[in-house]
């Protein structure tokens, strides 16, 4: 790279150009390059993303069943989106998903706000400490969510013996995963656990990205460290934090392999999640069609909740 | 002159907040390794130590836990153990002191080379097609640009069992079920829209007129692409290669709901490891272990472009 700019500078008047030809041929091929390297990709996602997608809103509209293959298919219209939005099960589900959603949000935010302000102190090591801190968030969610079942054991886990350590409590007198007030709460531990290191490190990029020279000016104007932090620190720290919420939201909202491991759904329900119903309905019960249905409404609530939100964040931001 | 001193000063925050937010972060960065500790030396324990309460924090290390979960073993009458020949190595010496011999190699190692293979074959074509797409939208005008872009994005909102249900079909209908190549093209296409919003980003950051003058040297744009782009592009190249495979190497929903022998990978493995009575947790712990350690690895190396992955290229400090 060094050797041909430092060539390209040197010949570069000498080199005969001809603009009109040269842009001619160019445009023509730079039209062609463009659509020679985006294809494949588009070519790639419309196998794999698009078309799968269209047959699910075909089969939502079917009686298709996948452990049926042959069995004649049915078409039933808007059967399945009637029973699904009128399914007592699928609101509780719907609400153990807001409950999980919710909780893991704030708690994160709080944290990972907190954790990115300490940080920005910048005492020392903190670049270590804080590569420490982001090591949950890399790791596999499913793998985690097996070893917090471990750690979750009611006689041997590692979790309940600090509880009884700290409370007095036997450790064997509260089942986290075990208890239908307690589970809701145990996978909400461990995704914050696992993913408040994520919404800090945007958090701390947001605080990172406040000038000196505006807490410069407000010390010169005698603003309190208080009076600094809600005029100045939080928000302009507020698009990053809009942004992480966004993506903790997404993701918590498909929220299935860690879940899984943990409690499965249960106990009874209590922590079935919407991406575990459906499963549940669509790998187990095998109601394909159904459960096509149920996808489109969780796509659609996930892709129109995302547009507002995206909308309220370019408003903040340009402010 | 001294106003300009004192604000200065003043933004630094003081030794003694400095102090008490530094002993803040390191006890959360404490506690929140604990878990991850635990597991490391639960994989050295006896399955004995694994379970005891109180939890034991020292113990006799051991390597049972690692030998259980490379290998299958057989319960046998000690007479007929007695007359076996001395034992093969360290895992059949400690098997055999429970009444076991080893009976064969487990599925550990299998799984691992699955998800070895799936993961980097899936991050080779994942970060090519992106490097292509990322330069393509980078450099020239496209139609609809936006909308291409904002609809390559989109496809990760998909729940993956929601994905999961018309694959499973799909891959049924064209015999790609439990394959190593289907589940190459079902990475490929989740990762390969992080990899078009990250590189997209590394390749806006590299100067046009760099190839504006290959250019006028005689290089025609595809030679500007490959020898003068690519070599700049090459630490955000390799960054979103190492996201790419932390997600493949990490994914679970796709793995465990279409792959059930041949193709499966290790984390819809590891929880199913199964010793006699329930969950051989020092095995379990141990397969948790060498499964982390690469990612352990990659963290530290990308420690320095997490939060442009993490946040598709949004933020770019």
């Amino acid at each position: 790279m060094n050797d041909l700019s430092a060539s390209s500078r040197i010949t570069y008047g000498a080199v005969p150009v001809q603009p009109a030809v040269v842009r001619r041929i160019r445009g023509l091929s730079d039209k062609a390059l463009a659509w020679l390297f985006i294809t494949p990709t588009m070519v790639l996602l419309l196998a794999i993303n698009i078309f799968p997608l269209v047959w699910t809103i075909y089969l939502s509209f079917t009686n298709y069943r996948a452990n049926r293959a042959n069995a004649p298919v049915k078409w039933l219209g808007i059967d399945w989106y009637q029973t699904i939005l009128t399914d007592p099960d699928i609101w509780a589900a719907m609400q153990v998903t807001a409950h999980f959603v919710f909780w893991t949000v704030v708690i994160e935010t709080v944290l990972g706000f907190g954790l990115a302000f300490l940080i920005d102190k910048k005492f020392r090591g903190h670049g270590v400490w804080t590569t420490i801190i982001l090591l949950p968030m890399m790791l596999s969610p499913a793998v985690v969510g097996n070893f917090w079942t471990f750690l979750y054991q009611p006689q041997i886990g590692l979790f309940n013996y600090v509880v009884a350590f700290l409370t007095g409590r036997p450790a064997s007198s509260f089942q986290m995963l075990g208890d239908v007030t307690l589970s809701p709460w145990a996978i909400v531990i461990v995704d914050a656990w696992m993913w408040t290191p994520y919404v800090m490190l945007i958090c701390l990029a947001g605080l990172r990205s406040i000038p000196d020279y505006i807490y410069e000016a407000a010390e010169v104007d005698r603003a309190s460290k208080w009076r600094q932090f809600w005029s100045i620190t939080l928000p302009m720290a507020l698009p990053f934090i809009m942004l992480a919420v966004l993506f903790r939201g997404i993701e918590n909202f498909k929220m299935f392999d860690m879940v899984n491991l943990l409690t499965g759904g249960g106990p009874g329900s209590t922590t079935e999640v919407a991406s575990i119903t459906l499963k549940r309905a669509a790998f187990e019960s095998w109601r394909t069609g159904y459960s096509s249905a149920f996808a489109i409404i969780l796509f659609v609530t996930v892709f129109g909740l995302a547009n507002i939100y995206v909308k309220a964040l370019n408003r903040v931001k340009s402010r | 002159m001294s106003i300009a001193n004192t604000a200065h000063s003043v933004v630094e925050p003081l030794p003694g907040t400095r102090r008490l937010a530094g002993s803040l972060v390191v006890l959360y960065a404490v506690i929140t390794m604990i878990p991850l500790v635990w597991i490391v030396l639960t994989s050295f324990k006896s399955p004995d130590d694994a379970i005891s309460y109180p939890p034991k924090v020292v113990f006799t290390p051991s390597l049972e836990g690692f030998c259980n979960l490379f290998t299958t073993r057989s319960r046998q009458t000690p007479e007929f153990i007695r007359t076996l020949g001395p034992p093969q190595g360290l895992c059949d010496e400690i098997a055999r002191g429970r009444n076991m011999v080893v009976a064969g190699p487990s599925n550990y190692v299998p799984r691992f080379v699955n998800s070895l293979i799936i993961a980097f074959g899936s991050t080779v074509l994942a970060v090519a097609l992106g490097t292509l797409s990322a330069y393509g939208f980078s450099r020239f005008r496209v139609p609809l640009k936006d909308d291409l872009l904002f609809f390559i994005l989109s496809t990760r909102m998909m729940p993956p069992i929601a994905v999961a249900i018309p694959i499973y079909l799909m891959y049924r209908a064209i015999g790609l079920s439990d394959t190593r190549l289907g589940m190459i093209l079902l990475y490929t296409s989740v990762n390969v829209s992080l990899a078009v919003w990250l590189l997209k980003g590394f390749i806006d950051e590299i100067p046009r007129e760099y190839e504006e003058a290959a250019m006028i040297d005689g290089y025609t744009r595809f030679q500007a692409f490959v020898k003068v782009v690519l070599p700049q592009a090459t630490t955000g190249i390799a960054a979103t290669a190492i996201f790419c495979l932390i997600f493949a190497w990490n994914e679970y929903a796709f793995a465990v709901l279409l792959t059930s022998g041949n193709a499966q990978t290790a984390p819809p493995f590891i929880p199913i490891i199964i010793g006699e009575g329930g969950q051989d947790w020092p095995a379990v712990a141990a397969g948790t272990t060498l499964f982390l350690v690469p990612i352990v690895v990659f963290t530290v190396l990308l420690r320095k472009h997490l939060l442009r992955g993490i946040t598709f290229g949004a933020v770019r400090k």
